[in-house]
């Protein structure tokens, strides 16, 4: 059997090692918003590969129904297009609640002004889709382990 | 025919895909290694989910070159949610299709839109024939 140094699945194991050993929970929490089944099941199954536990939204307003209903999460990663609310409407309206987590734009293909909207709505980070690369999620674990150190300001990472 | 020679139909197969730009190697990776023991079938899967979910999307898009006058935004909206799928399986090919589509879709021109998008069904289609018999495959050698 050969073994790549540094392969995406040994990022993968080690990241999983960083889950607490005595109870075996996962450290943190994601919700993903995407009006795509499709990409609901792939985004779930990336993040809970690296530990995550995942919940899911169908649309901008779900997520900030959950929201309203108490829940929180770690992190948000919100689809741009979507139908009753889009992601920058929901990312404005969370943050106008006073939301603080950490929201990651993702979406495939848009313009840079789309971007620019999005990311003015109050993202933290803008992703293009698909997000199946864990070298780009990894960095994020590491952010929300160091929650004490001083957010930058958002940041577009394609 | 044993379990070895299998595995390696199966690479062979894989592989084909990937140099005759059906797939995009790098995604279609990405994909696979999410596979495990917990989640043995995951890539047939999501690829069962992409089918169902947008052979849904291509009779809406020729629904709206149907309609008049034709709604060239509304294309382009399920458009982009097609192309969102197609690329998270890494199909190349369907993709390269939708490039020229969405192209079309913005000139709002309708005997190109229609044209493109034959080709985009083409394509997915043949892509689906190539994938069910890779699966079919990897099933075999278990």
């Amino acid at each position: 059997m050969e073994f790549e140094e540094d392969s995406t699945a040994s990022k993968r194991m080690k990241i999983a090692e960083n889950e607490d050993p005595i109870t075996n929970k996962v450290q943190f929490s994601a919700l993903i918003v995407d009006d795509d089944p499709l990409i609901r099941k792939i985004h779930s199954e990336v993040l809970k590969s690296l530990g995550f536990q995942t919940q899911v939204a169908k649309s901008g307003k779900e997520a900030v129904d959950l929201y309203r209903a108490g829940a929180n999460f770690d992190i948000v990663f919100m689809d741009m297009q979507m139908p009753v609310m889009n992601g920058i409407e929901a990312t404005k309206e969370l943050r106008g609640m006073g939301v603080s987590t950490k929201i990651v734009g993702v979406s495939s293909e848009c313009s840079e002004s789309e971007i620019e909207a999005f990311i003015l709505a109050g993202l933290d980070l803008y992703y293009a889709k698909p997000l199946t690369d864990a070298n780009k999620i990894i960095p994020l674990i590491e952010d929300l382990k160091n929650k004490s150190v001083p957010n930058e300001g958002p940041k577009k990472t394609m | 025919m044993d379990r070895n020679h299998l595995l390696r139909q199966v690479a062979y197969m894989k592989n084909s895909l990937f140099d005759q730009g059906y797939l995009d190697r790098e995604q279609f990776t990405q994909l696979e290694e999410l596979q495990d023991d917990a989640n043995p079938n995951f890539v047939e899967e999501i690829v069962t989910l992409y089918y169902n979910d947008s052979a849904r999307l291509i009779q809406n898009m020729e629904q709206t070159l149907v309609n008049r006058p034709i709604d060239f935004v509304r294309l382009e909206e399920i458009l982009h949610q097609f192309k969102g799928s197609s690329s998270s399986i890494g199909a190349k090919k369907v993709n390269d299709a939708c490039t020229q589509l969405r192209e079309y879709c913005s000139a709002e021109n309708t005997e190109g839109c229609s044209r493109t998008l034959q080709l985009v069904k083409q394509e997915h289609a043949v892509l689906r024939t190539r994938l069910e018999t890779y699966f079919q495959m990897v099933r075999e050698a278990g």
